[in-house]
């Protein structure tokens, strides 16, 4: 088994400010990773770099072996993600949103059309596939969410925070089927979470970040003697520290956060 | 290729599926017709100048494109705002794709807007003079609806949030339209109106329409079919590249 990522001396610079500072790690291919941290520790920008969607300061990455900065598009055909902020289309149906998802990732008309149906199934939509998505639950949209990510059958599958704002019961299933798949098929995962009993539960392997920093990184069982403690959120608590962090707002939040008053709907 | 099919489809889904927006954005256009058309045409006739109504129809038309082409582009904030803009800019597909996509199911949202305003002006009493000229027409309406589809792009990718969308109406789009000879000819204005006419890409969409639909042009076929499609290559060219440049 090779390196699905590896990642050396990144640095990511906004001016004066240091998001991520000289980290450095590797995810063995077919792992389940966990990448932890609080507010503002640079977990979303570090993803935003393994995704080719942010360009590094300096360091260098290769995910599925192939270099964000230059092959960007065999770079995205290797992955499949579920971003932080729900990312489907409200007035298309669950289907539409599969199939042009399809579409863009060039997966072969006739092949499209069974791994969708497949899928769907697979996360439980089979029913609603042709309902719009607007007139889903936050939990179902964040299932089909993880449905479209594996459409195009991608090596590495990012979640950025999947299961935030969800009941026991989604989150359940959706580590379910994210366990099944890294199981049965060998997709290496990469995911954070503040949620630190699904880490526990999930992850073969985490690291800590903090201030742009790697803290620790070992598996949580390790972690949880390194410190001496009885679970990994007081094991991350020992290794961040008890200070509340303060993140700012950038344009895009302030205007969900407009959007969602006006609408006077909840998270999604 | 299919990405750009498939990024239009989309958009024309989401027109067809939204009622309230078709009707909704005829409001404005309606409102100036029979506002304007009717309030003005006894004094037009008196002037010796003719049928109002069919000289302000190509203006309504021209109107109703630019405010749906540009509107197509600064929906890009809200797919922002709704994420599925992250969606397609991290699928392995160039960004030129995407943008092409777009644009073109922009301008033809805003081009069937601007036939359903077309059919309306005809019942309001707007008379085609030569109707051999339709075909022509009917390029002046696309060119119209992909220009300022380019322009409402630049602005979508621009902006950060919907903050800065009534500035851009009110001290971009509206004067667009006032001053670009859709309501009221070039001759005998001003000198400084005339400038400024001559500078708005609108004028040269309404000119082109109005003569292919009631024969009066004031700065002739040539120059308007030279001048739209020259500007339309433009603005592509300038709504790509801005698109290029956003920053997730």
């Amino acid at each position: 088994m090779g390196e699905m990522i590896v990642v050396q001396d990144l640095v990511k610079n906004y001016g004066e400010f240091c998001a991520v500072n000289h980290v450095s790690f590797t995810v063995p291919e077919g792992r389940i990773f966990g990448f932890l941290g609080p507010n503002g520790a640079g977990k979303t920008t570090t993803i935003k770099m393994l995704t080719t969607v942010l360009d590094p300061t300096s360091g260098s990455i290769r995910v599925n072996g192939h270099d964000p900065t230059r092959d960007q598009k065999q770079v995205r055909r290797s992955f499949g993600i579920v971003f932080q902020d729900p990312s489907l289309d409200d007035e298309l149906t669950a289907y539409e949103n599969m199939d042009l998802h399809g579409i863009l990732y060039g997966v072969p008309r006739s092949e499209r059309h069974k791994r969708i149906e497949a899928l769907v199934d697979f996360v439980g939509l089979g029913e609603r596939k042709k309902d719009l998505v607007k007139t889903y639950s936050g939990g179902m949209k964040r299932r089909l969410e993880v449905a479209r990510a594996l459409l195009h059958t991608p090596r590495i599958l990012f979640l950025d925070e999947p299961t935030i704002g969800l009941d026991p019961q989604t989150r359940n299933h959706i580590w379910g089927y994210i366990q099944q798949l890294s199981k049965d098929e060998g997709v290496t995962v990469f995911f954070t979470t503040h949620y630190m009993d699904e880490a526990d539960r999930v992850a073969n392997e985490v690291a800590v970040i903090d201030h742009g920093k790697i803290v620790a990184q070992d598996t949580p069982a390790a972690l949880k003697e390194r410190t001496k403690c009885g679970n990994l959120e007081d094991a991350f608590i020992a290794l961040t520290g008890h200070a509340i962090r303060e993140e700012e707002a950038n344009a895009v939040d302030r205007m969900r956060m407009m959007g969602r008053a006006w609408r006077g709907g909840g998270r999604r | 290729m299919k990405a750009i099919y498939i990024l239009c489809l989309r958009q024309l889904k989401r027109y067809v599926r939204s009622p309230a927006r078709i009707i909704g954005s005829l409001g404005q256009p309606i409102l100036f017709l029979v506002a304007l058309g009717f309030g003005l045409r006894a004094m037009f006739a008196r002037a010796g100048q003719g049928n109002y109504i069919s000289f302000l129809s190509p203006g309504i038309i021209s109107m109703a494109i630019l405010f749906n082409a540009v509107f197509s582009g600064i929906e890009i904030l809200w797919d922002r705002q709704f994420g599925f803009l992250k969606e397609t800019l991290v699928a392995p597909v160039s960004r030129t794709e995407i943008v092409l996509g777009r644009m073109l199911g922009g301008a033809i949202v805003a081009f069937v807007q601007g036939l359903i305003v077309f059919v309306i002006c005809l019942i309001a009493g707007f008379r085609i003079v030569s109707s051999t000229h339709v075909p022509l027409a009917i390029f002046f309406m696309f060119m119209i609806a992909l220009l300022f589809a380019g322009i409402g792009t630049v602005f979508g990718s621009v902006l950060q949030d919907m903050q800065g969308f009534p500035l851009i109406m009110n001290f971009l789009i509206m004067p667009l339209f006032f001053f670009s000879g859709a309501i009221f000819a070039v001759a005998g204005l001003p000198r400084a109106l005339k400038i400024l006419l001559r500078l708005n890409p609108l004028s040269y969409g309404v000119d082109g329409l109005r003569g292919a639909l009631i024969n009066q042009f004031a700065f002739g076929l040539t120059t308007d079919l030279v001048v739209v499609t020259l500007l339309t290559a433009l603005l592509l060219a300038i709504g790509s590249y801005f698109f290029s440049k956003i920053q997730l």
